[in-house]
């Protein structure tokens, strides 16, 4: 630390275009104390030199809380998915391995595209209604201790790094992974969301849903928030089991 | 239907504990009876050989469900793209684990089968200590077969932790842990009286 000329080398996986094919480019920096993966890109868009001394384009990359609850900054890093913002030079082994999330299509070098996450909310109905024609007035009430854990699970930031870790996420398979799980769970923790959820559990019951979970469990060990997800998957896979057979049967408590 | 992939794999799940892991398990103590001598193992296997409608019960009970566990296993596993590299966490090791040993053990039993049942039903051979003690008097034949005896044990194992989740019976993060444990237990008994058995053959 604080040694003169000390310098930052970062290896980045670089695409002009989403058609286009991919490329590593190096680049050397100053090291600054305390410096994460986003100062040293905007270091490198500052001065777009790669380690040949060549002039090149800026690196492009998504960003915008800067604290880890947006969720816009997820990038593969040293090839674990997580937030750039919150990734410290100082913490991780050199140089320094930028690659997109390649589970979602890469728009252009670090930024990609996660339509597909907010597509599965909709899927799933990861909302409460409460459009009427008159006013409903309050709703029913909720336990405070049922709300402290489904606090926990509303702290998802949509950010993709369950997607990027989950091996049954790929292009193989339509799986909505983990993030879109749990937000069922959370909209059918909420006393007024509860009056749909055997629509939000048939959603996830479809194609590509909660089945095509196979118990890996990085997404828990990956979560940036500490969602607990696979409790989440499993939660769902108690209550999807007891709507199968309310399905198949019928029953007088659909919901 | 709507949710034919989610009946696909539950019934995966079930099917791969009931009836093939109570039949792997069955299979396994039957011949354990090995390490009691030539008649004891002779007697067993010819108690099994001769139950009622032993036809049916082979067919509905283990070819039918074992042939789809392995076809709908096997898409399975290659619908996944494993990443133990950089996510060396242990579920997931195991879960790669799970679907390499799968694989193999579609070409083991395959094999297994061909070399014992389907020898029988041709008239070619007769079920008994000798044929056994013939195919692992071979020491490749016996280290394949020891390998194939271990990763079936494990693979039923580490299915028994994930059928559990699958059916939402271990839900929270300890509930998993320690059928983590059970498991383990399961797996380390279960190759004992299998390798056991092999070993009384030599």
């Amino acid at each position: 630390m604080g040694e003169a000329a000390k310098t930052v080398i970062f290896e980045i996986e670089r695409r002009d275009s989403t058609d286009k094919e991919s490329y590593f480019e190096k680049f050397e920096l100053p090291y600054r104390p305390n410096m994460n993966v986003i100062s040293a890109l905007m270091e490198i868009r500052r001065n777009p030199v790669n380690m040949e001394g060549k002039k090149t384009t800026p690196v492009n990359w998504d960003m915008n809380c800067l604290e880890e609850v947006c969720g816009a900054c997820s990038m593969v890093i040293n090839g674990k998915a997580r937030q750039s913002c919150t990734a410290l030079v100082d913490q991780l082994e050199q140089p320094i391995r930028l690659q997109p999330m390649k589970t979602f299509p890469v728009v252009r070098d670090l930024i990609v595209d996660r339509s597909r996450m907010f597509d599965s909310l909709k899927k799933v109905k990861a909302w409460v209604p409460i459009d009427g024609t008159h006013d409903l007035g309050e709703g029913p009430r909720m336990p405070e201790r049922k709300r402290q854990w489904a606090y926990e699970l509303s702290k998802c930031m949509t950010c993709g790094v369950c997607l990027e870790a989950c091996p049954n996420v790929n292009e193989k398979s339509d799986f909505i992974g983990a993030a879109p799980l749990s937000q069922v769970r959370l909209m059918n923790a909420h006393p007024t969301g509860a009056m749909n959820r055997d629509e939000r559990l048939n959603a996830i019951m479809g194609e590509g849903g909660l089945a095509s979970c196979g118990n890996s469990q990085n997404c828990v060990e990956s979560c940036p928030k500490g969602i607990p997800l696979t409790t989440s998957i499993a939660a769902l896979n108690r209550e999807t089991t007891v709507q199968m057979f309310r399905n198949f049967f019928g029953s007088d408590h659909a919901v | 239907m709507e949710n034919r992939e989610f009946l696909l794999r539950r019934l995966h799940s079930l099917l791969g504990i009931i009836p093939i892991g109570i039949f792997l398990t069955q299979h396994l103590i039957v011949n354990h009876f090995a390490t009691q001598g030539v008649e004891a193992f002779n007697n067993a296997s010819h108690f099994m050989a001769n139950l009622p409608f032993v036809i049916f019960l082979e067919i509905f009970v283990i070819y039918l469900p074992i042939m789809y566990h392995a076809f709908y296993g096997v898409y399975i596993a290659f619908t996944a793209k494993n990443n133990p590299g950089h996510y060396s966490y242990m579920r997931n090791i195991l879960f790669t684990a799970q679907r390499y040993t799968g694989v193999f053990l579609v070409v083991f039993i395959a094999w297994h089968v061909f070399e014992t049942r389907f020898q029988v039903a041709i008239g070619a051979a007769e079920a008994d200590f000798n044929m056994m003690a013939n195919i692992l008097g071979n020491p490749w034949m016996f280290a394949f077969y020891v390998v194939g005896v271990i990763t079936a044990v494990f693979h039923l194992a580490n299915g028994l932790w994930s059928f559990l989740v699958t059916w939402g019976i271990t839900q929270s993060e300890k509930a998993q842990r320690y059928s983590t444990y059970f498991t383990l237990l399961v797996f380390v008994v279960l190759s004992v009286i299998g390798v056991r058995a092999l070993l009384a053959f030599v």
